[in-house]
């Protein structure tokens, strides 16, 4: 083990490590967005918009990160519009994670039982009320275990954002291998970092889900 | 005693199958009615068409003679005047025992914190569920949670109560805490819709008892007529059908 090459390659890793949890976070939040949004048009059946977002749901679940970064971003400057590869990483992962957690949600609004709906209708609640105070809520807690799910698989996949050259991870990794071969090294620190950035995700969505699964379900 | 409820002609059919026929009924304030019949006559129905949870075909509902069903839009200011406890309870699970009381008041009649908070403590303690109001629903028993479901719909202030078979998903020795709730509140005066399958209750805290049969009110008076003296074949084959011989 080369430990001199370790400390000379972590400054690169530490630089990559940032960039992707940077890049990572972003497409995650456009990820909640566009899930949130496509969930609740689902939910409310809404004309033609639910046609579309189940359109999207289908094709970018069905369809690899990876191709729909191609598509992204050698696609795009095709019909004239321009976009860096970072800007190509956020839109991909949102874009992908926007139809996961779509699913996610509606899932958890669906399992509200409509006696749930019906008694407070009969406390005389209006229906943007019964939704805000008693179909959400409950729908979080619902969906809380399968959106951390989402949150992880999201940050592994990042991973291929090297395919679009950007300065990741991986993209560090492959490239010091190739400049210097001290593979085990290189694979050491690339897993290093990536327990790094996902450990405390793991951790801090379990202390999530307890504090949010109390109420309803007390474990 | 002027009228509360007034129910004329109802018609309630789902998809063309007819559970509801020309049914009719006046219910005064303070008075105890009792809907009792068999599984599937309508009961249940009759109530959830009353505080407009079902569209109806034909017919109203009246309360102090404002139409509030044939189907009217914006029900919310009915609901508030008919309170109702359903079988199943429907506590809301997320939330605790006192905020499950207190979210109606606040959010619907926009009534103060404080008040209500007060009021929901009083409500509680009365139903002896003082000492549980900062439990989750899923820690009381089905006989705790019903008694607060009752609480829930009293906070509101309710003209008339509708109890929707309120004993049916709860062990026999729960059923008691819960029927005794209801008795009390029979002796308050309050104006109360009850449909149950507990026969001894029905004696107990019935003005007045129906029977229904296939969407009909078949007969009607009474306690002590309709159990002493029943005069249709189908409610004398119905209360035979709780005795063991």
């Amino acid at each position: 083990m080369n430990t001199e090459a370790i400390v000379s390659y972590l400054p690169l890793y530490k630089e990559a490590f940032v960039l992707t949890i940077k890049i990572g976070w972003l497409g995650i939040a456009l990820a909640f967005a566009i899930g949130i949004v496509s969930a609740f048009i689902l939910y409310f059946n809404i004309p033609v918009l639910s046609k579309v977002i189940k359109a999207y749901v289908e094709l970018f679940r069905n369809t690899p990160l990876l191709v729909q970064l191609f598509f992204i971003y050698f696609g795009l400057p095709k019909m004239g519009i321009d976009i860096s590869s970072q800007v190509c990483g956020c839109l991909g992962l949102g874009l992908l994670g926007g139809s996961y957690m779509a699913e996610t949600f509606r899932s958890g609004l669906c399992a509200i039982a409509n006696t749930q709906i019906e008694s407070a209708t009969a406390l005389g609640m209006s229906k943007s009320q019964i939704f805000i105070h008693i179909i959400l809520p409950q729908a979080f807690t619902i969906s809380i275990t399968a959106l951390i799910a989402n949150v992880i698989f999201l940050l592994k996949e990042t991973s291929v954002f090297s395919a679009i050259s950007l300065m990741d991870l991986m993209f560090t990794a492959k490239d010091l291998i190739g400049l210097y071969y001290n593979t085990t090294e290189c694979l050491l620190l690339l897993v290093l970092f990536y327990i790094l950035m996902l450990l405390p995700v793991s951790f801090l969505g379990n202390l999530i889900e307890k504090k949010v699964r109390f109420g309803i379900f007390g474990d | 005693m002027e009228d509360i409820l007034k129910i004329e002609h109802l018609h309630k059919a789902f998809d063309g199958f007819t559970v509801l026929e020309d049914v009719n009924l006046t219910v005064k304030k303070g008075e105890v009615t009792v809907v009792i019949g068999p599984s599937g006559c309508g009961k249940s129905t009759f109530l959830r068409c009353i505080n407009g949870l079902e569209d109806i075909q034909d017919g109203r509902v009246l309360l102090h003679d404002e139409v509030i069903n044939p189907n009217k839009k914006d029900l919310r200011s009915t609901h508030e005047k008919i309170g109702m406890v359903f079988q199943s309870y429907d506590l809301f699970p997320h939330k605790t025992i006192i905020d499950n009381v207190a979210l109606a008041p606040i959010k619907v009649q926009k009534r103060k914190k404080e008040d209500v908070y007060k009021e929901a403590s009083e409500l509680l303690d009365r139903v002896g569920l003082l000492a549980k109001k900062d439990s989750f629903p899923r820690q009381l028993s089905g006989g705790q949670k019903q008694r607060v479901a009752i609480v829930r719909a009293l906070i509101m202030h309710p003209e008339i109560l509708l109890f929707d078979e309120v004993t049916a998903a709860l062990d026999p020795e729960m059923v008691r805490e819960v029927l005794e709730v209801i008795l009390s509140l029979a002796k308050e005066g309050r104006t109360m819709l009850i449909v149950t399958h507990e026969m001894d209750f029905a004696k107990a805290v019935a003005d007045r008892i129906l029977f229904m049969d296939g969407g009909h009110i078949v007969e009607e008076g009474s306690p002590e007529e309709f159990f002493e003296n029943t005069k249709t074949d189908r409610a004398k084959r119905f209360l035979d059908s709780f005795k063991y011989k």
